[in-house]
């Protein structure tokens, strides 16, 4: 079966069963899934302009009453297809923790401050060639309940839509060299190395703001229509 | 810029528990609120539903931090988007949805019923919401669809064929008794007896 969008670039996904990532176990469908050919439902998705996104969505830095503490930075990237086209006008949400790896949420009870002026949320839209930038605090580790001992590496959550329905993304940019790799399930149950790499970014000296603020390059790679996927598993 | 060609698509990583505060409108920064729960708009036409439900895990126990998203075409069968080349919609009708589980792991959308939209061969699909379901413990989303029962078209759906007939009641949302604009039930299993169809697309 051909498809739109191919599904031989879901191969870099991790599986949905990772039991070293313990709560998959009871959340992971136990039936094969139906494959099915795309048709107009899946090939089309929701357009957001320009009025969804106000002017200081991106800057993360600029929402409370004063500065949030931490490392200022700046994450930018290119969202494209697998082919290296861009994907202009699309919406780019992005969550994280504050810079003690806390956040603004009732559930989460880590024993570390929260700060007033930091809700760690944010919006942008990728301009007319794809690019995309935010200003944000470089947010911390936090421990979660998974197994003993168990530490996130720092991470920002970033969602895209992206051209179509089925080129949804969710997921994770980490920061380079963080020494929890390792031993972290979410980040190693995508079993590729490859794959696994293109989540963590890349410090840009270039963009970096002298006197101001580090910046990290994050490209977001959307699945294409008729892509020839290069990776074979 | 020259873009070099990629290796291959950025991996999913779960939406973890916390999304709430940054991808819905119920969360704590104060969003433009573009998207929500409820889609109608005060100019669309159609049949206004509801559509709720309760998401279960392989424990059958409530899922309480779980997204779903949901895609569809108006009333007319014409999908919000530029690529659906055929008609232009003639509402502010979006078609797209967002909700966080409650404490509960239940749900609702309010929104309308959607067109028969075309298949790749032009043969009418029954009316149908397209939906993903992301959640903590989910590390890549998974795609249902929502039908309706009491639909004659459900009959000749050419993706509803493709699943076998004792698991196709698992993708059609129950009209429940009661005057008023319909509501209609659609649970959703994550895992065991009951799974929900989800598709490989």
């Amino acid at each position: 079966m051909t498809l739109v969008y191919p599904v031989q670039s879901l191969a870099a996904h991790p599986p949905r069963l990772s039991p070293g990532y313990k709560s998959t176990v009871k959340r992971s469908p136990s039936k094969p899934l139906i494959p099915m050919r795309h048709t107009l439902s899946e090939l089309t998705g929701p357009v957001y302009g320009h009025e969804t996104v106000r002017e200081n969505d991106h800057d993360l830095t600029v929402q409370g009453k004063g500065e949030p503490l931490g490392e200022r930075i700046i994450v930018h990237g290119h969202v494209l297809d697998e082919d290296g086209r861009g994907v202009p006008n699309t919406l780019v949400e992005l969550w994280q923790a504050n810079a003690c790896g806390r956040y603004v949420h009732v559930v989460d009870q880590h024993p570390a401050p929260l700060d007033p002026n930091f809700t760690g949320a944010g919006r942008a839209q990728s301009d007319a060639e794809g690019y995309y930038r935010f200003i944000t605090i470089k947010p911390g580790a936090y421990p979660w309940g998974n197994h003993h001992n168990a530490w996130r590496p720092a991470h920002i959550h970033f969602s895209v839509f992206g051209h179509s329905f089925v080129s949804r993304l969710v997921t994770q940019m980490y920061f380079p060299g963080d020494p929890l790799f390792p031993f972290d399930p979410i980040f190693n149950s995508v079993t590729d190395e490859k794959a696994r790499n293109r989540m963590v970014s890349a410090f840009d000296l270039e963009n970096t703001k002298p006197d101001w603020a580090l910046c990290y390059r994050f490209n977001i790679v959307l699945r294409g229509r008729n892509a020839t996927p290069t990776e074979t598993k | 810029m020259q873009q070099e060609k990629p290796d291959g698509v950025t991996p999913s990583q779960t939406v973890g528990p916390y999304f709430a505060y940054g991808l819905t409108s119920n969360g704590k920064y104060d969003w433009n609120d573009a998207f929500g729960n409820n889609l109608v708009t005060s100019d669309t036409s159609g049949d206004r539903i509801r559509v709720e439900g309760t998401v279960f895990d392989g424990d059958g126990a409530p899922v309480v931090d779980c997204m779903l998203e949901i895609w569809q075409a108006d009333a007319q069968g014409r999908f919000s988007d530029p690529q659906d080349k055929r008609a232009l919609t003639n509402s502010t009708f979006k078609g797209f949805g967002r909700v966080g589980t409650d404490a509960k792991g239940g749900y609702a959308f309010d929104t309308i019923k959607p067109g028969q939209v075309a298949d790749p061969d032009g043969k009418p699909q029954a009316p149908h919401i397209v939906l993903a379901v992301f959640a903590r413990g989910m590390l890549l989303h998974l795609y249902s669809r929502i039908y309706f029962d009491g639909e004659a078209a459900n009959a000749a759906d050419p993706v509803l064929a493709l699943v076998p007939a004792d698991r196709r009641a698992t993708l059609i949302a129950t009209r429940q008794p009661g005057g008023g604009n319909a509501v209609y039930r659609f649970d959703i299993h994550l895992q065991g007896d009951k799974e929900t169809v989800f598709f490989d697309v």
